[in-house]
């Protein structure tokens, strides 16, 4: 059923009695030839460039619970393609350029956004950085402008330039980035990819990976056997768990980050900002909620709920910056489960069982690469060769010592 | 001019003795301390107070308490603007002055209702389904539209101008809520002498009681009420906090509460406080919240809560109406009926799902088994449609509808450990599941006991338990109050089948149960896809007002029972809570503290310019009287280092003492090079690996003893080095003899370079010290006295290349000293500099700092690959030889602009001329760049290929985020004596 | 958070800093053969569990101990804390 204004239009007149499903809510079938572990925005995305784009048939997605219910359900919703290795630039930036055409590819408005997102710097030494940053951005074909503190102030004039501890001396600024509704992109890829037949099975858990030879099987589920080709895992925040079933430990931890929603405000933010000097980063929604967060907890969690110190943190940090929002009330707080990689960066690879693929690590940058991500690793469960955007997030890379480590901290990853 | 408060009524629990004014859209009313706005605008016969999220539809009170969704306001006091207020939760204050919200131009006259007739079109999810051509217009035309829609009030942008504070608190019982059960359950724990605090969101503790007319003891309850406050009041172990709500549980028996401040709070007051409880056990006595019923066109001002409008009458003596009807599934609808007829309005029908209900001998009529089907009346309720339960449709008018749906139980700091709350047929409400939180207990209405004697008996109960968890006694149980003990009797019933129009769940967010079931026919069928494809109950009460009803809904259409249809997960907070208050006092240049060095009243009396370093202010230059521009006094402070004598504030560089027999060993695990070799009195280079191989830190080791060194650090990983020190001592060898304390604080460190360094130091240090370059030649150091007795170390070290010392005396000497040297000094040219010339200097002889130690860096990259020694077992020397680190070939190198002018930015990339700028084609990156002004020319360190630049190559430093693109050539990163000659001097 | 701390009692969790798996106590030996391997295996690879998971906690705003806390990162309940020299010493490492 193609989506349209007129086709809501015709429906109105009948009362809305024609709309269908978005999705099958299919039941496992005894074997498919590929099976993507994890209804999240990177399997479902996985699964539908399976289908559109490598002719993958006889494909299923399983969800232990109701597909989008992880973090590409509990995220601040923004997207960004400002990184300045050479390992991540072009991956985040194809996932840019994704979004930018999903609309039309999904037939589903997930109202990507391109509200521009700016990151302040308070230092010579941040801007320094930033300088080195945007650079790598515009000659690997992204857009990135610096701007120094009075362009920042003609943008937003409600920041605190006057009494702030660390003084706003400028931002590096990407107009392409923004924000994008997130549950609809678990929505828009999970109906594009049913309707070119794939399988999306909620309540089922996978429970066991059949490994034989060293080669994989199938799987067994809460739903019972299925038999599979090849298996991809993607289910970040508890690859740990999963990839355990196969008998492999992986350089990851599992930590929890925390996201903030307020009360509905009037229009009052335009773009996404974040504080250079704490740890605090802000849009506003559509419905008019600020929707901001700030660092993970740091210690290892599968809670999805977090503690204070880290919201008079995140909180601080908003006044600090924004000293308007004191009044703004703070609405609904959550937690999220993020796979926090060794050097913060992720891993697209095939593993050590043949017909075994892993998709994880994202720590808290999975939702901006979810198109990306979704393409790699269909790419790489179709044709068993990295994707050249992707060739860097080899689980190798820790032994070999070709880490992509943006922030610089090493391993330990409750610092990335 | 109108009546004024024309439907106050008699009673109530205000004081008549003073009236005070106050505003709201513009017209002025009047109503009396004790009021909320809320229930003086019932009383001044105000019913129309919002609009609606979506629709734009006239709404009026649903409730009187924190869940209201639609009388939301937006306060104006002292210049600022509150949005979002409850006017249920408002105390009402002379001269307040409350305006309406999402509506334009007017609140009557809403232009956005416009979209109410555009229902049809609007229904859940509609958005994800159109406005995708042509594309670009989603951006540019319909989401500025939607945009400027959305939101309910407007945030002022101006700083907010209050006060908050934080604060902790203790207690071995935190009792949550202060009605019946929270009351019994303080007074339990507080008489048997444990530490209580009780708090509760309403200004006076009662909760229910203070809106209720039955007695306790033969006395109203809330005279009981009152008497327990009082004797509360009177137990020193217990703390009563009114105007408090606990919003969250965290782990461990952290509760999370925010204080409102008391409208008679002297005006320097926070605004609100956040406290931090820390409480051994918790009693939830947070009481319940009535449910609407979902029927066509109950979304019109004037249908409120039945349990709302009976405290409205009961509490407030403010009449929603003076002709009323009440819709119940259940038997607290009739004790509502009840109270307003007692009250004096007219109830002119009790409308009751139920075929078996009692009959209401307060009403009218009483009409079983039917159901309110419609309503009419323009922005207010003036009459319903009943259809009986023949089926036969009756027309009556009234004024008001108060409805009760049954109660839910406030059950959230039960739940927000991710535990599902269990569902209950008997009470057809969702319970806490016992055990969800560690240490909390719910009692009373939380609990599912709705009665006042159910309440007393479970908040003593839910005491006695908790004292005896804690080990503490409580006593011999005292006789509970008599009271009323009505059972409950309810038949579930969520909304109204087989009658068209629009029927609300959410009102704020403007969620009919047609939403509902399109959301199931496209597919969401689990709560979580529900609420999130629908937007039902992600309004400010967070679905306390609609989510039951909701999945009560969605059970009837899946066919599945509501416990297999599960709740949504409960998120704190309870009740939204400021930004304001969770900051507390960090904010503006309190944001974080402030760290000066011991010279700080030295380089402020010299009109310094100071710069942040983390939570350092340090000096970065001195301007003199006639210098215009930075860079005149950075060169010229650069210019008297190298010309004659310079003096800086090194002392936020970290300091480590480190001592003891296995101190020499244990360095020699922490650094990659050699210690134990350092003989004593001398100072080494020290370079620190993370166990990942990439350079951690590096800084000097000066061994003053057999066991004694000091450590220094770079100013940015003080804390982290003395961590990451105290790690291996405590956890990789536990066994050595080595002890760490961190010395920063203790010492004030000031460099003394340039070639006069050692006549203006021998004018300092005491005589018996020879500081001759025979005896204390560069890399020596050692205890001395200064200035006539001060004990102080000195170390002949250099960051600037030049004959430079560094001298540490106790801290608070360093001001003096520094004070000292420029006067002992002044013949020999000594001149304060700032951290801007040390970076001018550093660079200028090719030193590292924190722009090249950026966390990926290796020892090999900075040219120093040889200092990793393969003999020894140190932190991060077996993983520096993985490939991938061995195998990078870029190398720290410095570049000067080929035409000796242009400025060569810190963060352009490496580039060979005629290369395409793109960034297959980068050889590296600048890190740090500056001006000299000894080569009087702009100077750059970098990092750059080795196969890509020998020495003298011309590159090409391209920075297209300034449109910059500068000729330079690859030369040594030693401008300055590469040879060290002058620091051996 | 409240760390019960083996030396001072219960104190906030915001005192500590947070490292993570109490196994890298557990250094390899740099010298001996194969330690590449050995030590790619000790930083890199964490078991993760959903479940009981022994840490290591930095009271950084305190005494600076190192604690080993056993904590069950699915509840956060914390079930044994003690000082990490201790546990260090009884896993043999000496110096």
């Amino acid at each position: 059923m193609r989506y349209s204004g007129f086709r809501i239009l015709r429906e109105a007149l009948r009362g809305h009695r024609g709309w269908g499903p978005a999705w099958r809510d299919a039941d496992p079938q005894p074997s498919y030839d590929i099976v993507i572990v994890g209804g999240g925005g990177h399997g479902l995305a996985t699964a539908h460039y399976l289908a559109a784009r490598y002719g993958a048939r006889r494909v299923a997605v399983l969800e232990k619970g109701w597909i989008g219910g992880g973090n590409v359900g509990r995220n601040t919703t923004i997207i960004r393609s400002n990184y300045l290795l050479d390992g991540n630039e072009p991956f985040y930036e194809l996932s840019m350029k994704l979004w930018e055409g999903l609309e039309q590819d999904l037939n589903y408005n997930a109202m990507v956004s391109q509200r521009g997102v700016l990151n302040l710097c308070h230092s010579d030494a941040q801007r320094d950085a930033y300088r080195l940053r945007g650079n790598a951005m515009r000659l690997h074909g992204a857009d990135a402008e610096l701007l120094d503190a009075d362009a920042v102030r003609a943008m937003y004039p409600f920041l605190n330039f006057d009494d702030a501890r660390f003084r706003i001396r400028g931002g590096l600024l990407q107009r392409r980035g923004g924000t994008v509704r997130h549950d609809a992109v678990a929505w828009g890829y999970a109906r594009a990819a049913d309707s070119r037949g794939v399988d999306i099975i909620q309540n089922c858990a996978v429970t066991g990976l059949r490994i034989e030879g060293g080669r994989i099987r199938g799987l067994d589920t809460t739903r019972g056997p299925i038999a599979a080709g090849k298996v991809g895992v993607a289910v970040a925040g508890h690859s740990g768990a999963v990839m355990a079933m196969a008998g492999l430990r992986l350089p990851i931890e599992s930590h929890v980050l925390q996201a903030f929603v307020t009360e509905g405000l009037k229009p009052v933010l335009d773009g996404v900002i974040t504080y250079g000097a704490g740890h605090f980063y802000v849009s506003q929604s559509d419905k008019g909620g600020l929707v901001f967060g700030g660092d993970i907890d740091g210690y290892n969690s599968y809670a999805q709920r977090g503690n204070l110190p880290v919201v008079e943190d995140v909180c601080e940090g908003g006044m600090a910056l924004m000293p308007m929002i004191g009044r703004a009330r703070l609405l609904r707080m959550w937690g999220g489960i993020m796979d926090m990689s060794m050097d913060g960066s992720p891993i697209i690879d095939r593993t050590p069982v043949e017909g075994l693929y892993f998709n994880g690590g994202w720590c808290y940058g999975g939702f901006k690469a979810t198109p990306a991500s979704g393409l790699a690793f269909a790419h790489l469960l179709a044709t068993d060769t990295p994707h050249e955007t992707a060739a860097a997030y080899r689980l190798d890379r820790f032994r070999a010592g070709r880490m992509i480590d943006e922030k610089g901290m090493g391993a330990t990853p409750n610092l990335h | 001019m109108t009546v004024a408060q024309p439907n106050r009524l008699a009673g109530g629990r205000i004081d008549r003795a003073r009236t005070l004014s106050f505003r709201f859209d513009g017209r002025r009313y009047t109503g009396h301390p004790g009021d909320t706005l809320a229930s003086a605008l019932v009383a001044n016969d105000v019913a129309l107070l919002g609009r609606s999220f979506k629709y734009h539809r006239p709404r009026g009170l649903i409730s009187a308490g924190s869940e209201e969704p639609n009388a939301l306001v937006t306060l104006a006091h002292g210049g600022a603007h509150t949005p979002n207020t409850r006017a249920t939760m408002v105390e009402l204050v002379d001269g307040l002055v409350a305006a309406p919200q999402n509506a334009w131009p007017s609140l009557r006259f809403d232009t956005l209702a416009v979209n109410d007739l555009a229902a049809p079109l609007l229904t859940a999810g509609f958005y994800y389904k159109t406005f995708m051509w042509p594309r670009g217009f989603w951006e540019r035309v319909y989401e500025p539209a939607i945009r400027r829609a959305a939101g309910l009030g407007r945030l002022d942008t101006a700083p907010d101008p209050d006060s908050y504070d934080r604060g902790f608190l203790h207690c071995d019982l935190l009792v949550v809520g202060a009605g019946p059960a929270g009351l019994m359950a303080a007074l339990t724990a507080g008489r048997a002498g444990a530490r209580v605090i009780l708090a509760d969101e309403d200004t006076v503790a009662g909760g229910r009681l203070n809106a209720e007319t039955h007695a306790i003891d033969d006395a109203p309850g809330a005279d009981w009420a009152a008497a327990a406050r009082a004797e509360l009041a009177a137990l020193p172990s217990v703390r009563v906090m009114p105007r408090t709500t606990v919003f969250g549980v965290f782990d461990h028996g952290t509760y999370g509460a925010l204080e409102r401040a008391a409208p008679d709070a002297p005006s320097h007051a926070p605004r609100e406080t956040f406290w931090r409880i820390f409480a051994r056990a918790c009693t939830l006595c947070a009481g319940a919240t009535e449910r609407p019923i979902a029927f066509p066109g109950n979304d019109r001002p004037g249908i409120l809560l039945a349990g709302a409008a009976r405290a409205f009458v009961n509490r407030w003596a403010a009449a929603p109406a003076r002709r009323a009807a009440v819709f119940t599934n259940n038997d607290d609808g009739h004790r509502s009926a009840a109270d307003l007829a007692a009250a004096g309005i007219e109830v002119v029908a009790l409308i009751d799902t139920r075929a078996d209900a009692p009959d209401c001998p307060f009403a009218a009529e009483t009409l079983r088994g039917a159901q309110v089907i419609g309503t009419s009346g323009r922005r207010r309720l003036t009459a319903i449609t009943v259809r009986a339960a023949g089926g036969a449709l009756r027309r009556i008018a009234c004024g008001a509808l108060a409805v009760s749906g049954g109660w839910n139980p406030n059950l959230h700091l039960a739940a927000q450990h991710r535990a599902r709350p269990a569902w209950d047929d008997a009470i057809a409400a969702f319970v806490p599941v016992p055990g969800a939180v560690p240490g909390q207990r719910a009692a009373g209405a939380a609990a599912g006991v709705f009665s006042t004697a159910g309440a007393l008996a479970g908040g003593a109960a839910a005491a006695r338990a908790a004292l005896e968890d804690l080990g503490l006694s409580a006593g011999a149980p005292a006789p509970l109050p008599r009271t009323e003990d009505a059972p409950v009797r309810v038949t579930a019933f969520w909304h109204v089948t087989g009658a068209p129009g629009r029927a609300w769940l959410d009102f704020q967010n403007d969620v009919t149960v047609k939403d509902v079931a399109l959301a199931q026919a496209e597919g969401f069928r689990s709560v979580e896809h529900v609420k999130r494809y629908t937007t039902l109950g992600m309004a400010t009460d967070q679905g306390r007002t609609a989510s039951t009803a909701a999945i009560g809904v969605m059970a009837a259409l899946s066919g599945q029972g509501i416990a297999e249809t599960g709740t949504t997960m409960v998120r704190p907070p309870y009740t939204p809570v400021s930004l304001g208050a969770l900051a507390g006092r960090a904010r503006g240049p309190r944001f974080r503290p402030v760290r000066r060095t011991p010279t700080h009243v030295f380089a402020e009396a010299r009109g310094a310019v100071f710069t942040e370093a983390g939570q350092w202010l340090r000096a970065q230059y001195y301007p003199r009287p006639g210098e215009t521009h930075w860079r005149e006094s950075v060169d010229r402070e650069v210019r008297a280092v190298r010309g004659a004598v310079g003096v800086c504030d090194v002392t936020t560089l970290g300091k480590i003492d480190v001592q003891g027999a296995d101190a020499a060993a244990f360095l020699d695990r922490i650094y990659c090079n050699r210690m134990a070799t350092l003989p004593i009195g001398r100072v080494r280079y020290g370079l620190m690996l993370r166990e990942d191989g990439i350079v951690m830190d590096d800084g000097t080791a000066a061994r003053l003893g057999p066991d004694h060194f000091i450590v220094t650090t770079t100013t940015a990983n003080a804390g982290a080095v003395t961590r990451h020190m105290e790690f291996a001592r405590q956890c990789l060898w536990p066994g050595m003899d080595v002890q760490l304390v961190s010395v920063t604080d203790a010492w004030a460190q000031i460099a003394v370079a340039g070639p006069n360094a050692r006549r203006l130091l021998r004018r300092i240090v005491d005589p018996p010290h020879d500081l001759s370059n025979q005896t204390f030649p560069f890399m020596a150091c050692g205890a001395v006295t200064v200035c006539g007795g001060l004990g102080g170390r000195l170390f002949r070290i250099s960051f600037s290349g030049e004959l430079a010392y560094e001298l540490a005396v106790p801290a608070r000497y360093g001001n003096a000293l520094m004070d000292e040297l420029l006067d002992r000094g002044a013949d020999l040219g000594a001149t304060p500099y700032g951290t801007e010339a040390l970076g001018v200097l550093r660079i200028e002889k090719g030193h590292a700092a924190g722009n090249e130690l950026n966390g990926r860096t290796t020892a090999a990259m900075l040219g120093l690959g040889r200092m990793v020694s393969g003999e020894k077992d140190s932190i991060g020397a077996v993983l520096s030889r993985r490939e991938g680190l061995a195998g990078d070939d870029r190398r720290l190198a410095g570049f000067v602009p080929l035409d000796g002018t242009s400025a060569i930015p810190g963060g352009a990339h490496l580039l060979r001329p005629g290369a395409r700028a793109e960034a297959a084609n980068v050889l590296g990156w600048i890190s740090s760049a500056a001006f000299s002004p000894t080569l009087e020319s702009p100077i750059a360190l970098g990092f750059v290929a080795l196969a890509g630049a020998r020495m003298g190559a011309t590159l090409r430093a391209v920075s297209p985020v300034d449109g910059r693109d500068i000729p330079v050539r690859a030369v040594s990163p030693h401008f300055v004596d590469p040879d060290g000659g002058r620091l051996r001097g | 958070m409240i760390i019960d701390h083996p030396l001072l009692g219960p104190r906030d969790a915001r005192e500590f800093t947070y490292l993570g798996d109490a196994a890298l106590i557990d250094r390899p030996d740099g010298l001996a053969a194969g330690a590449e391997d050995a030590f790619y295996d000790y930083l890199y690879l964490r078991d993760n569990p959903a479940g009981l998971h022994r840490e290591l906690w930095y009271h950084e705003q305190g005494d600076r101990s190192w604690l080993v806390v056993t904590r069950d990162t699915r509840s956060h309940e914390i079930t044994q804390v003690e000082l990490a020299r201790d546990v260090a010493l009884a896993l043999g490492r000496g110096a």
